[in-house]
Protein backbone atom coordinates (compact mmCIF):
# COMPACT_ATOMS: atom_id res chain seq x y z
CA UNK A 1 0.00 0.00 0.00
CA UNK A 2 0.98 3.03 -0.55
CA UNK A 3 2.15 5.69 1.96
CA UNK A 4 -0.51 8.14 0.10
CA UNK A 5 -3.49 6.36 0.75
CA UNK A 6 -3.55 6.13 4.47
CA UNK A 7 -3.54 9.99 3.96
CA UNK A 8 -6.20 11.51 5.88
CA UNK A 9 -7.19 15.35 4.80
CA UNK A 10 -6.63 17.55 7.94
CA UNK A 11 -9.10 20.30 8.46
CA UNK A 12 -6.27 23.42 8.02
CA UNK A 13 -6.63 27.09 8.91
CA UNK A 14 -8.01 29.04 5.96
CA UNK A 15 -3.86 30.13 5.80
CA UNK A 16 -2.51 26.81 5.65
CA UNK A 17 -2.44 25.11 2.40
CA UNK A 18 -2.56 20.74 2.46
CA UNK A 19 0.94 19.26 1.93
CA UNK A 20 1.25 15.88 0.06
CA UNK A 21 3.76 13.22 0.59
CA UNK A 22 3.31 11.27 -3.11
CA UNK A 23 5.21 9.01 -4.98
CA UNK A 24 5.82 10.49 -8.47
CA UNK A 25 6.98 8.23 -11.86
CA UNK A 26 10.05 9.88 -13.40
CA UNK A 27 9.10 10.55 -17.08
CA UNK A 28 13.36 11.72 -18.18
CA UNK A 29 15.84 12.41 -16.52
CA UNK A 30 18.70 13.71 -18.48
CA UNK A 31 21.65 15.96 -18.86
CA UNK A 32 20.81 19.73 -20.04
CA UNK A 33 24.50 20.38 -20.20
CA UNK A 34 27.75 19.22 -18.52
CA UNK A 35 26.82 20.14 -15.13
CA UNK A 36 22.71 20.43 -15.18
CA UNK A 37 19.98 17.96 -15.69
CA UNK A 38 16.44 18.18 -15.86
CA UNK A 39 14.50 15.67 -13.92
CA UNK A 40 10.57 15.36 -15.26
CA UNK A 41 7.71 13.61 -12.98
CA UNK A 42 4.89 12.32 -13.39
CA UNK A 43 2.28 13.98 -10.94
CA UNK A 44 -1.03 13.84 -9.52
CA UNK A 45 -3.39 17.17 -10.12
CA UNK A 46 -3.21 17.85 -6.28
CA UNK A 47 0.54 18.90 -5.96
CA UNK A 48 0.50 20.98 -8.63
CA UNK A 49 -1.51 24.04 -7.26
CA UNK A 50 2.24 25.73 -7.12
CA UNK A 51 3.41 29.10 -6.38
CA UNK A 52 6.55 30.31 -7.99
CA UNK A 53 9.57 30.31 -5.48
CA UNK A 54 8.10 27.31 -3.99
CA UNK A 55 10.04 23.90 -3.19
CA UNK A 56 9.41 20.32 -2.88
CA UNK A 57 11.34 18.33 -0.16
CA UNK A 58 12.76 14.84 -2.28
CA UNK A 59 13.51 11.45 -0.57
CA UNK A 60 16.41 11.16 -2.95
CA UNK A 61 16.77 7.38 -4.09
CA UNK A 62 19.61 5.38 -2.18
CA UNK A 63 21.90 3.23 -4.16
CA UNK A 64 25.42 1.51 -3.62
CA UNK A 65 27.09 4.57 -3.89
CA UNK A 66 24.87 7.06 -2.58
CA UNK A 67 22.94 6.52 0.81
CA UNK A 68 21.89 10.25 1.30
CA UNK A 69 19.32 10.25 4.83
CA UNK A 70 17.46 13.51 4.82
CA UNK A 71 14.77 14.62 1.91
CA UNK A 72 16.91 17.34 -0.14
CA UNK A 73 15.39 20.55 -0.94
CA UNK A 74 14.47 21.79 -4.45
CA UNK A 75 12.94 24.95 -6.00
CA UNK A 76 10.24 23.74 -8.81
CA UNK A 77 11.60 24.37 -12.03
CA UNK A 78 8.30 23.92 -13.68
CA UNK A 79 4.99 23.35 -12.65
CA UNK A 80 2.22 22.05 -15.42
CA UNK A 81 -1.19 21.41 -14.09
CA UNK A 82 -2.31 21.19 -17.76
CA UNK A 83 0.28 18.03 -18.94
CA UNK A 84 0.51 16.45 -15.01
CA UNK A 85 4.11 17.64 -14.95
CA UNK A 86 6.52 18.66 -12.08
CA UNK A 87 9.92 19.68 -13.38
CA UNK A 88 13.19 19.81 -11.66
CA UNK A 89 16.84 21.49 -12.97
CA UNK A 90 19.57 20.33 -10.65
CA UNK A 91 23.64 20.41 -10.64
CA UNK A 92 25.39 17.19 -8.95
CA UNK A 93 27.37 18.44 -6.67
CA UNK A 94 26.72 16.20 -3.13
CA UNK A 95 25.39 12.69 -1.88
CA UNK A 96 21.97 13.90 -3.05
CA UNK A 97 21.78 15.14 -6.33
CA UNK A 98 24.29 12.47 -7.25
CA UNK A 99 21.21 9.54 -5.60
CA UNK A 100 18.84 11.90 -7.84
CA UNK A 101 21.06 12.13 -11.06
CA UNK A 102 20.44 7.92 -11.14
CA UNK A 103 16.69 8.06 -11.59
CA UNK A 104 15.90 6.40 -14.64
CA UNK A 105 12.58 6.43 -16.45
CA UNK A 106 9.34 4.95 -14.84
CA UNK A 107 11.65 4.28 -11.28
CA UNK A 108 9.64 6.26 -8.58
CA UNK A 109 10.65 9.46 -6.63
CA UNK A 110 8.49 10.28 -3.27
CA UNK A 111 8.12 13.78 -2.39
CA UNK A 112 7.19 16.65 -0.27
CA UNK A 113 4.93 19.38 -1.31
CA UNK A 114 4.82 21.79 -2.21
CA UNK A 115 6.43 23.87 0.26
CA UNK A 116 6.94 27.31 1.54
CA UNK A 117 5.97 30.48 0.62
CA UNK A 118 6.54 31.89 -3.09
CA UNK A 119 6.85 34.95 -5.04
CA UNK A 120 4.49 37.53 -4.78
CA UNK A 121 3.65 39.89 -8.56
CA UNK A 122 1.86 42.95 -6.97
CA UNK A 123 -0.64 44.17 -9.23
CA UNK A 124 1.29 47.21 -9.89
CA UNK A 125 4.13 45.79 -10.44
CA UNK A 126 4.45 46.37 -14.34
CA UNK A 127 8.06 45.77 -15.21
CA UNK A 128 9.78 43.06 -13.81
CA UNK A 129 13.70 42.34 -13.91
CA UNK A 130 15.04 38.97 -12.84
CA UNK A 131 18.67 38.53 -11.97
CA UNK A 132 19.99 35.22 -11.21
CA UNK A 133 23.15 33.50 -11.41
CA UNK A 134 23.84 29.71 -12.49
CA UNK A 135 21.17 26.86 -11.03
CA UNK A 136 19.40 30.18 -9.37
CA UNK A 137 17.93 30.87 -12.42
CA UNK A 138 15.69 27.85 -11.88
CA UNK A 139 14.08 28.89 -9.20
CA UNK A 140 13.08 32.15 -10.89
CA UNK A 141 11.80 29.98 -14.22
CA UNK A 142 8.72 29.47 -12.87
CA UNK A 143 8.21 33.53 -12.01
CA UNK A 144 8.94 34.17 -15.64
CA UNK A 145 5.98 32.29 -16.96
CA UNK A 146 3.94 33.87 -14.25
CA UNK A 147 4.88 36.97 -15.56
CA UNK A 148 4.17 36.14 -18.83
CA UNK A 149 0.64 35.04 -17.88
CA UNK A 150 -0.14 38.03 -16.03
CA UNK A 151 1.28 40.06 -19.25
CA UNK A 152 4.19 41.95 -17.09
CA UNK A 153 7.14 43.28 -18.64
CA UNK A 154 9.93 41.25 -17.61
CA UNK A 155 13.86 41.56 -18.28
CA UNK A 156 16.09 38.68 -17.25
CA UNK A 157 19.86 38.85 -16.56
CA UNK A 158 21.15 35.73 -16.86
CA UNK A 159 24.69 35.58 -15.24
CA UNK A 160 27.01 32.58 -15.54
CA UNK A 161 31.06 31.22 -15.53
CA UNK A 162 30.99 30.91 -19.17
CA UNK A 163 28.59 31.04 -21.76
CA UNK A 164 27.62 26.78 -22.62
CA UNK A 165 26.39 26.76 -18.80
CA UNK A 166 23.73 29.73 -19.21
CA UNK A 167 20.70 28.50 -17.81
CA UNK A 168 17.10 29.06 -18.96
CA UNK A 169 17.96 32.02 -21.47
CA UNK A 170 16.03 30.45 -24.20
CA UNK A 171 13.48 29.46 -21.97
CA UNK A 172 12.74 33.27 -20.79
CA UNK A 173 13.21 34.06 -24.29
CA UNK A 174 10.22 32.12 -25.30
CA UNK A 175 8.33 34.08 -22.70
CA UNK A 176 9.10 37.41 -24.42
CA UNK A 177 11.47 38.55 -21.89
CA UNK A 178 14.10 40.79 -22.78
CA UNK A 179 17.11 38.79 -22.02
CA UNK A 180 20.72 39.79 -21.05
CA UNK A 181 23.52 37.52 -20.57
CA UNK A 182 26.78 38.05 -18.90
CA UNK A 183 29.54 35.75 -17.95
CA UNK A 184 32.43 35.58 -15.66
CA UNK A 185 34.43 34.44 -19.14
CA UNK A 186 34.33 37.49 -21.13
CA UNK A 187 34.16 39.73 -17.58
CA UNK A 188 30.96 40.72 -18.10
CA UNK A 189 29.71 39.40 -14.90
CA UNK A 190 31.19 41.55 -12.46
CA UNK A 191 29.55 43.74 -10.25
CA UNK A 192 30.15 46.96 -11.71
CA UNK A 193 29.36 45.62 -14.94
CA UNK A 194 26.12 44.28 -13.81
CA UNK A 195 25.09 47.65 -11.53
CA UNK A 196 25.60 49.75 -15.89
CA UNK A 197 23.05 47.18 -17.16
CA UNK A 198 20.30 47.31 -14.20
CA UNK A 199 20.87 51.56 -14.19
CA UNK A 200 20.29 51.16 -17.75
CA UNK A 201 17.23 49.40 -17.51
CA UNK A 202 15.63 51.61 -15.06
CA UNK A 203 16.90 54.50 -17.10
CA UNK A 204 14.79 52.97 -19.94
CA UNK A 205 12.26 51.11 -19.22
CA UNK A 206 11.90 51.60 -15.23
CA UNK A 207 11.78 48.82 -12.92
CA UNK A 208 8.79 48.36 -10.64
CA UNK A 209 10.53 45.23 -9.10
CA UNK A 210 13.53 43.26 -8.57
CA UNK A 211 13.51 39.23 -8.26
CA UNK A 212 16.37 37.44 -7.34
CA UNK A 213 18.22 34.16 -6.08
CA UNK A 214 20.81 32.61 -4.07
CA UNK A 215 24.10 34.85 -4.76
CA UNK A 216 25.48 37.42 -2.13
CA UNK A 217 27.25 38.83 -4.51
CA UNK A 218 23.66 39.34 -6.25
CA UNK A 219 22.07 40.28 -2.84
CA UNK A 220 24.54 42.84 -1.65
CA UNK A 221 24.31 44.95 -5.77
CA UNK A 222 20.69 44.82 -6.18
CA UNK A 223 19.87 45.66 -2.35
CA UNK A 224 21.82 48.59 -2.91
CA UNK A 225 20.20 49.85 -6.64
CA UNK A 226 16.80 48.89 -4.62
CA UNK A 227 17.88 51.36 -1.46
CA UNK A 228 19.13 54.09 -4.10
CA UNK A 229 15.85 53.85 -6.63
CA UNK A 230 13.51 52.80 -3.71
CA UNK A 231 12.53 49.65 -5.92
CA UNK A 232 11.22 46.52 -3.88
CA UNK A 233 12.67 43.32 -4.37
CA UNK A 234 12.39 39.55 -3.24
CA UNK A 235 14.53 37.01 -3.00
CA UNK A 236 14.71 33.33 -2.52
CA UNK A 237 16.49 31.56 -0.48
CA UNK A 238 18.63 28.80 0.64
CA UNK A 239 19.68 26.93 3.67
CA UNK A 240 20.01 23.19 4.82
CA UNK A 241 17.16 21.97 5.81
CA UNK A 242 15.84 18.57 7.40
CA UNK A 243 11.83 18.44 7.85
CA UNK A 244 11.55 20.90 5.14
CA UNK A 245 7.55 21.96 6.68
CA UNK A 246 8.99 24.30 9.73
CA UNK A 247 9.24 21.64 12.73
CA UNK A 248 12.85 21.46 13.69
CA UNK A 249 13.86 24.85 13.34
CA UNK A 250 17.41 23.91 11.28
CA UNK A 251 16.89 26.33 8.67
CA UNK A 252 16.76 29.82 10.23
CA UNK A 253 18.72 32.44 8.85
CA UNK A 254 18.78 35.91 10.19
CA UNK A 255 17.36 38.72 8.87
CA UNK A 256 16.89 42.74 9.66
CA UNK A 257 13.53 43.84 10.42
CA UNK A 258 12.49 47.10 11.73
CA UNK A 259 16.20 47.65 12.87
CA UNK A 260 16.05 44.18 14.62
CA UNK A 261 17.78 41.15 13.75
CA UNK A 262 14.94 38.74 13.77
CA UNK A 263 15.34 34.86 12.77
CA UNK A 264 13.06 33.44 10.36
CA UNK A 265 12.68 29.47 8.84
CA UNK A 266 13.69 29.65 5.33
CA UNK A 267 11.40 26.45 4.92
CA UNK A 268 7.86 28.25 6.59
CA UNK A 269 8.95 31.87 5.92
CA UNK A 270 10.58 31.54 3.07
CA UNK A 271 12.17 31.03 0.65
CA UNK A 272 11.13 33.62 -0.21
CA UNK A 273 11.94 36.51 1.64
CA UNK A 274 12.00 40.90 0.77
CA UNK A 275 15.39 41.63 -0.39
CA UNK A 276 16.06 44.55 2.13
CA UNK A 277 15.49 42.38 4.78
CA UNK A 278 17.96 39.92 3.71
CA UNK A 279 21.56 39.15 5.35
CA UNK A 280 23.98 37.49 3.30
CA UNK A 281 26.31 35.16 4.61
CA UNK B 1 -11.51 -5.60 18.32
CA UNK B 2 -8.17 -5.30 18.87
CA UNK B 3 -6.52 -3.75 21.21
CA UNK B 4 -4.61 -0.68 20.71
CA UNK B 5 -4.83 0.95 24.13
CA UNK B 6 -2.17 1.72 25.95
CA UNK B 7 -1.96 3.13 29.46
CA UNK B 8 0.42 5.89 30.88
CA UNK B 9 -0.18 6.00 34.14
CA UNK B 10 -3.45 7.96 34.71
CA UNK B 11 -3.48 8.73 30.87
CA UNK B 12 -4.97 5.96 28.27
CA UNK B 13 -4.21 6.51 24.81
CA UNK B 14 -5.95 5.04 22.43
CA UNK B 15 -2.70 3.81 20.25
CA UNK B 16 0.49 3.34 21.58
CA UNK B 17 2.70 5.84 18.87
CA UNK B 18 3.06 9.62 19.45
CA UNK B 19 5.43 11.98 18.30
CA UNK B 20 8.89 12.89 19.80
CA UNK B 21 9.65 16.51 21.15
CA UNK B 22 10.86 18.45 18.47
CA UNK B 23 10.09 16.32 15.70
CA UNK B 24 6.60 17.68 16.04
CA UNK B 25 4.43 20.64 15.36
CA UNK B 26 1.30 22.76 14.25
CA UNK B 27 3.19 22.49 10.71
CA UNK B 28 2.52 19.16 10.65
CA UNK B 29 -1.21 19.35 10.80
CA UNK B 30 -0.95 20.63 6.68
CA UNK B 31 -0.31 17.02 6.42
CA UNK B 32 -2.41 14.41 8.00
CA UNK B 33 -5.13 14.51 10.57
CA UNK B 34 -3.20 14.94 13.99
CA UNK B 35 -6.16 13.13 15.62
CA UNK B 36 -4.92 9.83 14.75
CA UNK B 37 -2.22 9.91 17.47
CA UNK B 38 -1.62 8.72 20.71
CA UNK B 39 -0.67 11.83 21.87
CA UNK B 40 0.82 15.44 21.02
CA UNK B 41 4.41 16.18 22.14
CA UNK B 42 5.16 19.58 22.00
CA UNK B 43 8.49 20.99 21.39
CA UNK B 44 10.29 21.87 24.38
CA UNK B 45 9.95 25.65 25.84
CA UNK B 46 11.76 27.23 28.18
CA UNK B 47 10.41 30.72 30.14
CA UNK B 48 12.47 32.84 27.97
CA UNK B 49 12.83 33.50 24.50
CA UNK B 50 16.06 31.68 23.11
CA UNK B 51 17.06 32.46 19.76
CA UNK B 52 19.17 28.36 19.30
CA UNK B 53 22.14 27.34 17.69
CA UNK B 54 24.60 29.06 15.24
CA UNK B 55 23.86 27.13 12.22
CA UNK B 56 24.48 24.19 10.96
CA UNK B 57 21.98 23.20 13.24
CA UNK B 58 21.59 19.37 11.78
CA UNK B 59 23.85 16.95 9.29
CA UNK B 60 23.48 13.47 8.36
CA UNK B 61 25.87 10.86 9.20
CA UNK B 62 25.03 7.55 7.36
CA UNK B 63 21.64 6.93 7.95
CA UNK B 64 21.08 8.91 10.84
CA UNK B 65 21.43 12.54 11.57
CA UNK B 66 22.74 15.02 14.20
CA UNK B 67 21.42 17.64 15.54
CA UNK B 68 22.22 20.70 17.90
CA UNK B 69 19.08 23.28 17.16
CA UNK B 70 19.53 24.74 21.26
CA UNK B 71 15.87 25.00 21.94
CA UNK B 72 14.65 28.65 20.00
CA UNK B 73 12.22 29.02 22.46
CA UNK B 74 9.44 31.86 21.84
CA UNK B 75 8.88 32.13 25.41
CA UNK B 76 6.27 30.98 27.76
CA UNK B 77 3.59 33.25 26.71
CA UNK B 78 3.70 33.22 23.57
CA UNK B 79 2.94 29.42 24.03
CA UNK B 80 -0.02 29.74 26.01
CA UNK B 81 -1.53 32.16 24.06
CA UNK B 82 -0.81 30.18 20.69
CA UNK B 83 -0.11 26.55 20.54
CA UNK B 84 -2.13 25.10 23.87
CA UNK B 85 -4.88 26.98 21.87
CA UNK B 86 -4.25 25.23 18.78
CA UNK B 87 -4.53 21.90 20.23
CA UNK B 88 -7.73 22.21 21.83
CA UNK B 89 -9.67 20.56 19.33
CA UNK B 90 -8.17 17.55 19.11
CA UNK B 91 -8.97 14.29 21.54
CA UNK B 92 -5.54 13.41 21.91
CA UNK B 93 -3.95 14.55 25.04
CA UNK B 94 -1.97 17.27 25.22
CA UNK B 95 2.03 16.78 26.45
CA UNK B 96 3.81 19.61 27.12
CA UNK B 97 7.75 19.57 27.17
CA UNK B 98 10.07 22.22 29.42
CA UNK B 99 12.98 22.66 29.74
CA UNK B 100 14.76 24.87 31.85
CA UNK B 101 18.53 25.74 33.67
CA UNK B 102 17.98 25.44 37.09
CA UNK B 103 14.70 23.72 39.57
CA UNK B 104 13.92 27.51 40.09
CA UNK B 105 12.95 28.21 37.06
CA UNK B 106 11.97 24.55 36.20
CA UNK B 107 9.34 24.96 38.99
CA UNK B 108 7.72 28.37 37.70
CA UNK B 109 7.73 26.83 34.19
CA UNK B 110 5.82 23.99 35.24
CA UNK B 111 3.10 25.92 36.97
CA UNK B 112 2.81 28.20 34.33
CA UNK B 113 2.03 25.74 32.15
CA UNK B 114 -0.04 23.50 34.13
CA UNK B 115 -3.63 24.80 32.78
CA UNK B 116 -6.42 23.82 31.23
CA UNK B 117 -6.19 21.82 27.40
CA UNK B 118 -2.60 20.27 29.16
CA UNK B 119 -2.60 16.70 29.48
CA UNK B 120 1.00 15.67 30.92
CA UNK B 121 4.57 17.26 30.96
CA UNK B 122 7.24 15.93 29.76
CA UNK B 123 10.07 17.05 31.61
CA UNK B 124 13.52 17.65 29.49
CA UNK B 125 16.32 17.04 32.23
CA UNK B 126 18.56 16.00 29.63
CA UNK B 127 19.46 19.72 29.24
CA UNK B 128 22.30 21.47 31.32
CA UNK B 129 21.55 22.46 35.02
CA UNK B 130 23.18 26.02 34.92
CA UNK B 131 23.46 26.02 38.64
CA UNK B 132 26.24 23.22 39.17
CA UNK B 133 28.55 22.11 36.13
CA UNK B 134 26.32 22.72 33.38
CA UNK B 135 25.87 18.86 33.08
CA UNK B 136 22.46 17.87 32.47
CA UNK B 137 20.16 17.09 35.13
CA UNK B 138 19.93 13.40 33.72
CA UNK B 139 22.98 12.32 34.23
CA UNK B 140 22.79 12.38 38.05
CA UNK B 141 20.36 10.71 40.17
CA UNK B 142 20.91 13.34 42.79
CA UNK B 143 20.00 15.76 40.45
CA UNK B 144 17.39 13.98 38.74
CA UNK B 145 15.37 13.34 42.15
CA UNK B 146 16.08 17.11 43.29
CA UNK B 147 14.27 19.03 40.01
CA UNK B 148 11.54 16.15 39.62
CA UNK B 149 10.35 16.15 43.62
CA UNK B 150 10.60 20.45 43.29
CA UNK B 151 8.00 19.79 40.12
CA UNK B 152 6.21 16.95 41.61
CA UNK B 153 5.15 19.36 44.16
CA UNK B 154 4.46 22.35 41.60
CA UNK B 155 1.90 20.24 39.41
CA UNK B 156 -0.80 18.09 39.84
CA UNK B 157 -0.64 17.45 35.89
CA UNK B 158 1.36 13.64 35.09
CA UNK B 159 5.12 14.58 34.63
CA UNK B 160 6.82 12.29 32.50
CA UNK B 161 10.68 12.41 32.98
CA UNK B 162 12.75 12.72 29.43
CA UNK B 163 16.09 10.60 30.37
CA UNK B 164 19.59 11.19 28.39
CA UNK B 165 21.63 8.20 27.38
CA UNK B 166 24.85 10.43 28.16
CA UNK B 167 25.08 8.79 31.29
CA UNK B 168 26.65 5.84 33.22
CA UNK B 169 23.94 5.53 35.39
CA UNK B 170 21.11 4.71 33.49
CA UNK B 171 19.00 2.37 36.42
CA UNK B 172 19.84 4.80 39.17
CA UNK B 173 18.67 7.42 37.31
CA UNK B 174 15.41 6.15 36.13
CA UNK B 175 14.94 5.07 40.13
CA UNK B 176 15.47 8.24 41.26
CA UNK B 177 12.59 10.05 39.00
CA UNK B 178 10.48 6.86 39.92
CA UNK B 179 11.10 8.07 43.58
CA UNK B 180 10.55 11.91 43.45
CA UNK B 181 7.18 11.11 41.68
CA UNK B 182 7.88 10.88 37.78
CA UNK B 183 4.38 9.27 36.49
CA UNK B 184 6.18 7.91 33.66
CA UNK B 185 9.73 8.37 31.92
CA UNK B 186 11.00 8.79 28.25
CA UNK B 187 13.81 6.73 27.35
CA UNK B 188 15.31 8.69 25.84
CA UNK B 189 16.96 11.97 24.37
CA UNK B 190 19.82 12.04 21.68
CA UNK B 191 23.39 10.67 22.44
CA UNK B 192 26.42 13.37 22.33
CA UNK B 193 28.08 13.28 18.96
CA UNK B 194 30.00 14.69 16.56
CA UNK B 195 31.18 14.83 12.59
CA UNK B 196 33.65 16.91 11.22
CA UNK B 197 34.17 17.80 7.34
CA UNK B 198 37.44 16.29 6.33
CA UNK B 199 38.00 18.48 3.45
CA UNK B 200 37.36 21.52 5.57
CA UNK B 201 38.32 20.20 8.82
CA UNK B 202 34.96 21.86 10.45
CA UNK B 203 32.76 19.97 12.59
CA UNK B 204 29.81 19.80 10.37
CA UNK B 205 27.35 21.21 12.90
CA UNK B 206 27.59 24.95 14.41
CA UNK B 207 28.00 23.92 18.04
CA UNK B 208 30.74 21.51 17.09
CA UNK B 209 28.80 18.78 18.65
CA UNK B 210 25.23 17.32 19.02
CA UNK B 211 22.63 15.08 19.49
CA UNK B 212 22.63 11.23 17.17
CA UNK B 213 19.00 10.14 16.43
CA UNK B 214 17.83 7.94 13.92
CA UNK B 215 17.66 4.05 13.12
CA UNK B 216 22.12 4.17 14.33
CA UNK B 217 20.93 5.10 17.33
CA UNK B 218 17.93 2.93 18.32
CA UNK B 219 19.63 0.00 19.83
CA UNK B 220 20.88 2.18 22.44
CA UNK B 221 18.20 3.63 23.15
CA UNK B 222 16.13 0.04 23.38
CA UNK B 223 19.02 -1.08 25.81
CA UNK B 224 18.02 1.67 27.69
CA UNK B 225 14.47 1.40 27.47
CA UNK B 226 14.90 -2.37 28.48
CA UNK B 227 17.00 -1.51 31.39
CA UNK B 228 14.95 1.33 33.14
CA UNK B 229 11.74 -0.95 32.42
CA UNK B 230 13.02 -3.80 34.32
CA UNK B 231 14.31 -1.18 37.30
CA UNK B 232 10.85 0.95 37.95
CA UNK B 233 7.65 -0.11 38.21
CA UNK B 234 6.01 3.06 36.62
CA UNK B 235 5.44 2.75 32.48
CA UNK B 236 8.61 3.85 30.65
CA UNK B 237 7.71 5.58 26.54
CA UNK B 238 10.61 4.25 24.22
CA UNK B 239 12.13 6.88 21.95
CA UNK B 240 14.99 6.63 19.52
CA UNK B 241 15.78 5.77 15.78
CA UNK B 242 12.13 3.80 15.14
CA UNK B 243 11.64 4.05 11.69
CA UNK B 244 9.55 0.57 10.98
CA UNK B 245 6.81 -1.37 12.73
CA UNK B 246 9.35 -3.84 13.69
CA UNK B 247 10.88 -1.04 15.88
CA UNK B 248 8.00 -0.33 17.35
CA UNK B 249 7.29 -3.72 18.25
CA UNK B 250 10.96 -4.30 19.60
CA UNK B 251 10.65 -1.57 22.07
CA UNK B 252 7.06 -2.74 23.29
CA UNK B 253 8.75 -6.16 23.73
CA UNK B 254 11.42 -4.99 25.41
CA UNK B 255 8.76 -3.10 28.33
CA UNK B 256 7.83 0.34 26.57
CA UNK B 257 4.10 0.47 27.08
CA UNK B 258 4.17 3.39 24.15
CA UNK B 259 6.84 5.00 21.60
CA UNK B 260 7.56 8.58 20.41
CA UNK B 261 8.67 8.57 16.55
CA UNK B 262 11.42 11.31 16.09
CA UNK B 263 13.68 11.50 13.38
CA UNK B 264 11.81 9.51 10.89
CA UNK B 265 8.71 12.24 10.53
CA UNK B 266 11.29 14.09 9.19
CA UNK B 267 12.26 11.80 6.04
CA UNK B 268 8.88 10.61 5.49
CA UNK B 269 6.07 13.30 7.55
CA UNK B 270 3.41 10.24 7.42
CA UNK B 271 5.52 7.88 9.12
CA UNK B 272 3.13 7.54 12.44
CA UNK B 273 -0.17 6.99 10.70
CA UNK B 274 1.61 4.29 8.85
CA UNK B 275 2.85 2.54 11.75
CA UNK B 276 -0.86 3.26 13.60
CA UNK B 277 -2.24 1.40 10.02
CA UNK B 278 0.42 -1.00 10.28
CA UNK B 279 -0.12 -2.13 14.32
CA UNK B 280 -3.28 -3.65 13.71
CA UNK B 281 -1.72 -6.09 11.07
CA UNK B 282 0.57 -7.15 13.34
CA UNK B 283 -1.20 -8.03 16.28
CA UNK B 284 -3.47 -10.36 14.07
CA UNK B 285 -0.26 -11.82 12.37
CA UNK B 286 0.39 -12.78 15.62
CA UNK B 287 -2.48 -13.97 16.84
CA UNK B 288 -2.71 -11.41 19.59
CA UNK B 289 -5.45 -9.53 20.57
CA UNK B 290 -3.72 -6.24 21.98
CA UNK B 291 -0.71 -4.14 22.48
CA UNK B 292 -0.50 -4.86 26.28
CA UNK B 293 0.23 -8.54 25.85
CA UNK B 294 3.34 -7.17 23.77
CA UNK B 295 5.00 -5.12 26.63
CA UNK B 296 7.51 -6.58 28.58
CA UNK B 297 7.10 -9.52 26.95
CA UNK B 298 11.02 -10.02 26.40
CA UNK B 299 12.16 -13.62 26.75
CA UNK B 300 15.02 -12.60 29.40
CA UNK B 301 14.78 -15.32 31.86
CA UNK B 302 18.37 -16.83 31.20
CA UNK B 303 19.97 -13.26 32.12
CA UNK B 304 21.08 -12.59 36.04
CA UNK B 305 20.46 -9.18 37.12
CA UNK B 306 23.78 -7.99 36.95
CA UNK B 307 24.03 -8.38 33.21
CA UNK B 308 20.70 -6.82 32.94
CA UNK B 309 22.18 -3.68 34.58
CA UNK B 310 25.72 -3.39 33.06
CA UNK B 311 26.33 -0.52 31.75
CA UNK B 312 29.37 -1.54 30.06
CA UNK B 313 29.94 -3.70 26.88
CA UNK B 314 31.46 -6.99 28.20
Amino acid sequence: MSIFTSQIAPELPPEAHQIYEVDCTVKSNTPVNGEYRLLKLDAPQEILNCEPGQFFHLLCPTTSEFQPYFRRPMSIYGYYPDKGELHFLYKVTGEGTSALATLQTDDFLNVLGPLGCGFDIHPDWENLLLVARGVGLATLAPLALEARRQNRQLTAICSARSSDVLMSVDYFRSLGANVITVTDEDGSSDVENLRQLIEEQIANTGIDAIYTCGSNRLLKLLQSIGKQHNIPGQIALEQQMACGIGMCQCCVRPFERNGKIVQERVCKEGPVFDLQEAIGC
Amino acid sequence: MLGLTTKIGSLTLKNPIMPASGTFSEDLAQIFDLDVLGAHVTKTITREKRNGNPTPRVCEVRGSMLNSIGIPSKGVDAFIENVIPFYAKYDAPLVVSISAGSADEFVTLCEEVSIAGVDAIEVNISCPNIEEDGKAFAMRPSTTEMVMKRLRNATDLPLWAKLTPNTGETTEVAKAAEAAGADALVVSNTLLAMAIDIKTRKPKLGNLMGGLSGPAFKPIALRMAFQCAKSVDIPVIGCGGIATIEDVIEYLIAGASAVQIGTATFIEPTIMVRLIDELPNYLKSQDLDSVSELIGSVRDEEAADGLVFMEAAP
